[in-house]
């Protein structure tokens, strides 16, 4: 109905005293980033480019994972205008799934050649691997799917408020269910030996040798894919083309004889895949799984989200990658201790909601959607 | 039986009773047209009609079947396509992407080509346009945009929901011979209008519609040579 309108009007606006303070800060805040970074790399040198290059790559990997987890809060947002805060539940649940898989398989007897007497997990771990993934995802896809119907499908229409404090009680619910379940306990995520973590491909950089994990390179490579993947779904298919016009407008998507219904169940059913894969490669790279490992994955990828644009796809793919990275190397560059990299991921949520609320790529917010 | 009936409805937005007991019938074949100024209801019998506001009493009945426990994309399903007002294209997807949800519903893919040469062959300006994204159309090719996508449908009974809105005289022409065109091929066609002019030039009867009743009802010679409809929506005093 609307047209995109123009997405800045700076010109037009005469300078607020808000917005001048926004600007001496950010001026200030670029500042010190650069003084560090000139101290990080030619004063003080304490890292080589060994360290540098193993702090990328962990970023790298823990941005896949964001970018994953991020792209549901941004299809649901891009579709519902709200955000599904119990989307980091979601994943737990699904790092709880490939967990149960692999403790299943490995309860299962089964010999090779080398080995007669071993289990299925490490037997067939490629098998194993693509299981827990396929169980995993399913399990996330499943939840989401009954999260949209029961708490949040009843409340369409409301202020949007409401299905906002929903989302946080289908949150503490779901935490609290899987503490009843599973139990209070940190659990080891136990990966077939040849995907033990820790061991990898050995790069020599610089004086010192990186080594390129198995788990990282699986969960860096199948995030990739996943978003492919789920780029030609948005794109090219009939769903994908349904997803979009429901995300503009659903009166008019309905009169296409699109179901909206359907859609946004199956919007919650992506989004559940996709978070689903993200908490099993967190289980299998990171190694725990409890009741609260999607809590802080779940805030940070939100924070990738809205630092990408929330809505917007790529944004929010480019967000994660960027969280990931920023939050590896920061502490570094900043001098900080690196226990305090949450604090720089919350840092980097609070500066973009102040200086750029709509995130780095900019998704024009139509009346609708306020 | 009339193809599309609608029968003693009342609508509501919230408390606001905005159709208060609207009976009309449109036959198969036919052109029948909607007039009434600023807020008579026009739109709010469309969207009931479509099932996107349900009426609190009353029916709206398709080809003898009571739309009341359907909701609109079944309805589409049945033959019913809505140019809605104020166009509705998708704005941030390709005329083309747009042109293909409109044939969204139909179930053969078979004549996909063809249908899309047809509305084409009506907006030549479409397919010079097809790659390009829908909000950057002026205002009078997002309008051929919303009536070819309502045509990819193939419906039964098109609802037309003022199309001559803020176009330049010799579009709104344009669009009403396509009208015309469209309706000549078959399809029933339910047209609201403000330009009573046009409309009643080429609908064979019409109702006039005031704060949510019909006021008028009659062929479109009869309401065009009306004194209060000339008075009123034609600007003859
Ligand atoms: N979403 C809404 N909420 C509340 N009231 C509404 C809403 N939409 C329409 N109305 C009211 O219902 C009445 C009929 O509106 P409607 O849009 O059907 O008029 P219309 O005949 O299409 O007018 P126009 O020619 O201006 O498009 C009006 O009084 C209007 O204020
Ligand atoms: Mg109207």
């Amino acid at each position: 109905m609307e047209t995109a309108k123009p997405r800045t009007t700076a010109l037009k606006v005469p300078l607020s005293t808000y917005r001048i303070v926004q600007i001496i800060l950010a001026v200030i805040f670029a500042g010190y980033l650069i003084w560090r970074i000139y101290q990080v790399f030619f004063v003080e040198a304490v890292y080589g480019p060994d360290t540098w290059m193993r702090f990328t790559i962990a970023g790298l990997i823990l941005g896949g994972v964001y970018s994953l987890i991020a792209i549901g809060y941004t299809l649901v947002y891009g579709i519902l205008f709200m955000i599904n805060f119990a989307h980091g539940e979601v994943m737990m649940i699904g790092a709880f799934g490939g967990y149960f898989t692999f403790e299943a398989l490995r309860a299962i007897p089964a010999s090779t050649a080398t080995n007669p007497d071993t289990n299925f997990l490490n037997a067939h771990p490629t098998i194993s691997v693509i299981l827990a993934f396929l169980i995993g995802m399913s399990l996330s896809s499943t939840s989401g799917f009954f999260l949209e119907k029961i708490a949040y499908r009843p409340l369409r229409g409301a202020p949007r408020l409401v299905p906002l404090i929903s989302a946080i009680g289908a949150s503490i619910f779901l935490q609290n269910a899987a503490q009843l379940l599973f139990g209070a306990q940190r659990r080891d995520y136990a990966n077939p030996d040849a995907l033990a973590r820790g061991i990898g491909f050995e790069i020599p950089v610089g004086e010192g040798i990186v080594v390129l994990t198995y788990t990282g390179v699986l969960t860096f490579v199948l995030s990739i894919v996943i978003m492919i993947v789920l780029y030609f779904l948005v794109q090219r298919t009939r769903l994908g083309r349904s997803m979009r016009a429901v995300a503009e407008n659903k009166p008019v998507a309905a009169l296409m004889g699109i179901d909206v219904d359907q859609v946004i169940s199956r919007t919650f059913i992506i989004s559940g895949a996709l978070a689903g894969a993200g908490g099993v490669m967190w289980g299998i790279h990171l190694g725990l799984v409890f009741f609260f490992v999607g809590f802080i994955p779940g805030i940070k990828a939100f924070t990738a989200a809205v630092l990408g644009g929330i809505g917007n796809i790529p944004g929010a793919m480019l967000g994660g990658m960027f969280l990931g990275i920023v939050e590896s190397i920061g502490p570094a560059i900043l001098g900080l201790n690196f226990q305090l990299k949450d604090v720089i991921a919350f840092a980097i949520l609070v500066l973009v909601l102040i200086f750029r609320p709509t995130g780095i790529m900019g998704e024009v917010l139509t009346e609708e959607k306020i | 039986m009339a193809f599309l009936e609608v029968h003693d409805v009342h609508t509501y937005y919230g408390n606001i009773h905005a159709l208060k007991g609207i009976s009309l019938t449109v036959e198969r074949g036919e052109i029948v047209t909607l007039i009434g100024g600023n807020g008579a209801g026009k739109t709010t019998t469309l969207r009931t009609i479509c099932g996107l506001l349900k009426p609190r009493r009353g029916k709206v009945i398709l080809d003898g079947e009571d739309l009341a426990d359907f909701k609109t994309h079944q309805i589409v399903y049945k033959g019913v396509a809505m140019v809605p007002e104020g166009r509705g294209v998708f704005a941030r997807l390709t005329v083309e992407e747009n042109l293909d949800l409109g044939a969204y519903s139909r179930n053969d893919r078979a004549t996909y080509a063809s249908d899309l040469e047809r509305v084409f062959g009506l907006f030549p300006r479409l397919k010079e346009r097809r790659k390009q994204v829908a909000g950057t159309l002026s205002g009078g090719e997002q309008q051929m945009l919303a009536i070819g996508r309502a045509l990819m449908a193939h419906p039964r009974i098109l609802l037309l929901d003022e199309p001559s809105m803020g176009l330049a005289p010799i579009l709104v022409e344009g669009i009403f011979d396509t009208i015309k065109d469209i309706n000549r091929e078959g399809t029933t066609i339910l047209l609201v209008e403000q330009n009573a002019l046009m409309a009643l030039s080429i609908a064979s009867r019409g109702y006039v519609l005031q704060t949510g009743q019909i006021v008028l009802q009659d062929s479109a010679e009869n309401l065009q040579a009306n004194e209060m409809v000339q008075k009123a929506y034609l600007g003859i005093e």
